[in-house]
């Protein structure tokens, strides 16, 4: 019975560990903590280019991370990019006539939405739509204006 | 001429059957399946015998992979000037790919050996057909417990791998390389999703546990009992559980993260 006792303790300590494994890669690896389950209420902003932004792409304010884009689509009507941002509830204050941009971290990082609050008083409700936004700078297209803008000086 | 062609009709139709022997023998391990919960003994010992067993070849070679990862990816990386991607690399990596499919083919080399071993010899000193006399289904009683022990320890081992794999990673990275440590965590945080990489990771431990056990229980049982068959058993447990791990993990990976 002795035997048996040891390797029980064995299997046991093996299947604890194997199950801490799991929760250490769920925790600390992955995004599970800083977005686990937490209320969320959704806007859409209306780009005339969304550039490189992509779903899960961050939303920040003020340079902190208040939400994620959940779906980007094609609006066959005004030919504008449609993008849905889900901003978590804590955040609830922002007022309806925030400008929404596209920026790039760094010079060739990751695409993410800035939201820049402005003066009204009414906050954005589940669903809003923000009105003013600005498109993502393309960089060929800046460097072909740049390009175009020198030569014509030199003329 | 007729020779050939012989041959090639003889041996499609021998590995046909193996097939459907192999088949047969899923279903009545799986037929076991709830009678085991009878006698969760027989499982703990398993458990023992090809989980603990385990352990300390997975986790070594979990730290070495994971300490080589982050050395080769910090040489490349650096030419971007991009160190600080190294955590998300080397979990990304872990996590996704090396995690399950190194873990899987340890776990085929080191207990699926044993376990066509095991029962090839007890078919060869005829165990199983003693066992069969005294009315015990030598299935329900020797296989279906080896079955779902692998079936368990799987995803177990692979977790563990990881785990141990991105300490490992982080120990060169932040210790001997100089890569600043909260950057290292932090870009590994926002670039690895719990659903989309971790979970299929577990999904595909247990789809290489479940492949790589049905393949060395039918090997043992399917054996030619004597002692060359088993070892040529034993040889091709391996060779094929390499294999159908390899092969699997090129289309998981292809449905797992092909679109997003």
């Amino acid at each position: 019975m002795q035997h048996t006792s040891t390797q029980d303790t064995f299997v046991g300590l093996f299947v604890a560990s194997g199950i801490i494994g799991l929760f250490f890669l769920a925790m600390q690896v992955s995004n599970l903590s800083s977005f686990a389950s937490e209320d969320s209420y959704t806007i859409t902003a209306r780009f005339e280019n969304s550039g490189g932004l992509k779903i899960k792409s961050p939303v920040s304010a003020a340079g902190v991370k208040i939400g994620r884009v959940t779906d980007i689509s094609f609006d066959p009507k005004s030919y504008e990019s449609i993008v849905k941002m889900s901003i978590n509830s804590k955040y609830n204050t922002l007022p309806d006539d925030t400008t929404a941009s596209i920026f790039t971290a760094g010079l060739l990082g990751e695409q993410y939405v800035n939201l820049d609050a402005g003066g009204s008083e009414t906050p954005l409700k589940n669903n809003g739509k923000i009105e003013i936004t600005q498109s993502a700078i393309i960089l060929e297209k800046a460097l072909g204006q740049f390009l175009f803008k020198s030569a014509e000086e030199k003329k | 001429m007729t020779d050939f062609l012989q041959y090639l009709g003889q041996s499609t139709r021998i590995s046909f059957a193996k097939l459907g022997r192999a088949s047969y023998f899923l279903l009545e391990i799986l037929a076991g399946v709830l009678s085991l919960f009878a006698r969760p003994r027989l499982l703990l010992k398993q458990l023992y015998s090809v989980g603990v067993l385990s352990f300390l070849i997975i986790t070594i070679s979990g730290l070495f992979v994971g300490m080589v990862l982050s050395l080769q990816g910090y040489y490349t990386l650096s030419d971007f000037g991009a160190e600080e991607s190294l955590g998300v690399m080397v979990a990304a990596s872990l996590v996704r790919e090396l995690g399950p499919v190194v873990s899987g083919l340890l776990f085929a080399g080191r207990a699926g050996s044993a376990l066509t071993a095991e029962i090839g010899l007890m078919k060869a000193t005829e165990q199983l057909s003693g066992m069969e006399m005294m009315a015990v289904d030598p299935i329900r009683r020797i296989i279906t417990p080896r079955f779902v022990a692998g079936l368990i320890s799987m995803p177990l081992l692979a977790a563990l791998f990881s785990a141990v794999g991105i300490i490992g990673g982080q120990l060169v990275g932040c210790g001997l390389l100089s890569v600043d440590e909260g950057a290292f965590w932090s870009q590994m945080q926002a670039g690895i999703d719990f659903k989309d990489d971790i979970i299929n990771g577990v999904i595909k431990s247990l789809v290489f546990g479940f492949v790589s056990s049905w393949i060395a229980l039918f090997e043992g049982y399917d054996a030619i009992p004597t002692s060359e068959g088993v070892s040529r058993a034993t040889t091709r447990t391996v060779v094929n559980s390499a294999f159908s791990i390899l092969g699997l993990d090129f289309i998981l990976t292809a449905l797992m993260f092909g679109e997003h």
